[in-house]
């Protein structure tokens, strides 16, 4: 019998075996509690295996990368914190962590500016579906092409061969010379337009999210706002903006674990060279390329707590709606 | 203080024609109803007003300006919305004071109108809240606050109360009339519920269709409505309507259904001609049944009682007049039972009469 329908009959049959088989169990388990326990019992049942998941995949190696960020490349010694005083004073992570900052500052303001902007116009015409559609497509190509498509665009020859990337042909066309953009390195020009490229990849999301909150706003309140006297910039700013907030706080979390998370866009178009490294390209190189456990375990550990506060946040936000429900 | 005319006014939406040819003058000061069922343009003509709709014809004047490229802002009107459109994110005050601070009023002054506006309404211990913290009945008072604070020449309400249990809605009826007696501004008011427009309107416009039928007092439009829309929809429960049609009667003519006999009323005698054989529909309000008795010149019914409805005084009789159903509204002493025969009676001056292909009612026929 082909192995393959021995594995799909076994998935079909054993699955939900399995779960019914769980089912059966939990409540067989729960005859053992008194009446009054059960329901407080019960519950936890239910949960045991998504929990048990999360400890195997999710808190157990964040557990051990903790504890190896404690220790020598090898894992074999504690060293203390020494791995911590490399990732904030070696000068290639604090040139990534200066970079990861204009990452996370520059993606958020344009991806979520941009998308607020876009949501809000494409509102009130008629192609609307279509110029969404548009702007939302980049987010379905993969970064490793986008990066691809934008190194055409940044693309550089050296003065008098033909320039066959879409800047360098808009500066020719104004005498300008050409410009390796992708090396100016001053005032961290380059960092910059490699944020451009995941702004163009992510605008379209931010967009999509906002313009379906708009779409909840109830039409009689911007109406009721004109009646009171509102222009159209007033009724944005008293009305629509504040009623979007908690729209563009989710937005915004979400884009700013993005940037902190940055690596295939650094890793294709310059791999970390003329100083555009980011933490997690750092990350990459320090685990792959030099072998050091320790150092790439120490700087996982600086990436989740950067991350930590801006979830927490985002979580209270969120029960703080829960509760005006 | 203003009056609101409409001129020949016409609202499409590509095909369809949502208000049609409509020619009105709100009077300054009156407390105007439009009614008639969905659809029939009584909220598009409203909203323009308001200025949230273009026109697609003819003038609308608010005071002596022409304001159909008039901005909702620059209009000088209020308007309560049927979901209130209380803002969520601000208090109940800020709710009520937004259109002031738009208009830069100051500040003292906002506090003064606000703290009045509380006080007519009884929200001054609501003041710091945020609408989902509020009763239905409170936001919908909010949402009258947020249009007196405004202290604008004209007052607009699309069905303000349909969203409030039928306690809260006559209660809430009773609290608007008494804050126009109090302010005397122009309202324009929008319902479906033709028991609202006759208890509230200083005047009632009914509407079907996009077209104005007929506007007037509540009483002229219940005594003597143009056609056979408006009788029906004005008056709870609504009027009967059975087709009779002339039969030769010594030198003139008397009417006749199957089940029904009336003679001709004296002030239709010329509008309804001496020729037998004319059909016509003739319209009869419940309340004006009468059983047993002779007094004087009446139609006659012979009617087997259905389903008898005791309402305690009252009794809501649905019957049959030769197959067809008739609703009457009798006093409860006549003690009716279903399947009982009984020989209804309506005066003459009660009765109404319809052409079928007009649907004109012959008193204005006759008066044309």
């Amino acid at each position: 019998m082909d192995p393959r329908l021995v594995t799909a009959i076994v998935v079909v049959v054993g699955v939900p075996a399995v779960l019914i088989g769980y089912i059966v169990l939990t409540e067989q388990v729960l005859r053992l509690f008194p009446e009054r326990l059960k329901p407080k019992v019960r519950p936890w049942l239910w949960l045991a295996p998504a929990l048990t998941f999360l400890l195997v995949w999710l808190i157990y190696p964040t557990i051990g990368t903790a504890i190896r960020s404690f220790q020598n490349s090898a894992g074999t010694k504690f060293v203390g914190f020494d791995n911590f005083v490399y990732v904030f004073t070696n000068p290639a992570m604090q040139g990534a962590l200066k970079n990861n900052a204009i990452w996370l500052v520059l993606l958020t303001a344009l991806a979520v500016g941009l998308g607020l902007l876009i949501a809000v116009l494409v509102d009130r015409v008629r192609y609307e579906p279509v110029a969404k559609s548009f702007i939302f497509l980049p987010l379905a190509i993969s970064m490793v092409a986008a990066s691809v498509i934008w190194q055409f665009m940044f693309a550089y020859r050296p003065p008098g061969e033909p320039q066959i990337g879409t800047l360098n042909a808009i500066a020719g066309a104004f005498g300008a010379g050409p410009v390796p953009w992708l090396t100016v390195s001053e005032l961290s020009f380059n960092t910059i337009l490699l944020v451009v490229v995941m702004a163009w990849m992510w605008t379209g999301f931010c967009m999509v999210i906002i313009s379906a909150a708009l779409k909840g706003i109830n039409p009689e309140l911007i109406e009721a706002a004109r009646v009171d006297g509102a222009n159209e910039w007033q009724v944005f700013r008293g009305i629509i903006f504040p009623l979007l907030l908690p729209t563009l706080a989710v937005v915004s979390t979400t884009i700013i674990i993005t940037a902190l998370k940055a690596f295939d866009i650094v890793y294709v178009m310059t791999n970390g060279n003329f100083d555009t490294e980011v933490i997690a390209n750092r990350m990459y190189k320090e685990m792959f390329v030099n072998g050091s456990f320790g150092r790439a375990s120490a700087i996982a550990i600086v990436l989740l707590l950067a991350i930590v506060p801006v979830m927490a946040m985002n979580i209270r936000r969120f029960r703080a709606q829960e509760a005006i429900r | 203080m203003a009056t609101v005319s409409f001129e020949h006014v016409t609202k499409r939406y590509g095909e369809v024609t949502a208000v049609d040819d409509l020619t009105l003058d709100i009077v300054d000061g009156e407390f105007m109803v439009f009614v008639g069922p969905s659809g029939c343009g009584k909220t598009t003509s409203l909203r323009m007003i308001a200025g949230l709709e273009d026109i697609t014809a003819g003038l609308l004047r608010i005071g002596d300006r022409v304001v159909n490229d008039v901005a909702p802002k620059d209009r000088d009107i209020a308007m309560v919305f049927q979901s209130y459109a209380l803002y969520p994110h601000m208090t109940v005050r800020d709710n009520l004071a937004f259109g002031l601070k738009l208009r830069k009023v100051p500040k003292t002054e906002i506090d003064k109108r606000v703290a009045d506006a509380a006080q007519i309404l009884d929200l001054g211990k609501y003041l710091d809240r945020k609408p989902k913290e509020l009763s239905g009945g409170q936001r919908q008072r909010v949402a009258l606050g947020r249009a007196i604070v405004r202290e604008p020449a004209v007052f607009l309400m699309d069905e303000p109360l349909s969203n409030l249990d039928a306690k809260l809605r006559v209660q809430t009826r009773a609290e608007i009339l008494r804050l126009h007696q109090r302010l005397q501004t122009t309202m324009v008011y929008v319902t479906h519920d033709q028991t609202e427009a006759m208890t509230m309107g200083t005047r009632i416009a009914v509407m079907s269709d996009g077209k104005l039928q007929q506007v007037g007092p509540p009483q002229e439009l219940y005594d003597t409505p143009v056609n056979k829309f408006v009788a029906g929809f004005i008056g709870s429960p609504a009027m009967n309507f059975i087709e009779v049609a002339t039969v030769a009667a010594g030198d003139g003519v008397r009417l006749e259904g199957p089940g029904v006999t009336l003679p001709v009323p004296d002030r239709l005698r010329q509008a309804i001609g001496t020729a037998a054989g004319r059909s016509l529909v003739a319209g009869f309000r419940p309340e004006h049944f009468t059983i047993g008795g002779e007094i004087g010149a009446t139609a006659k019914f012979a009617a087997t009682a259905d389903v008898v409805e005791y309402l305690g005084n009252e009794e809501l009789i649905h019957a049959t007049v030769a197959g067809r159903d008739i609703v009457a509204l009798l006093s409860s002493e006549h003690r009716v039972k279903p399947g009982d025969a009984m020989d209804l009676q309506v005066p003459l001056e009660k009765v109404h009469l319809f052409d079928p292909e007009s649907d004109l009612s012959l008193a204005f026929q006759a008066a044309s």
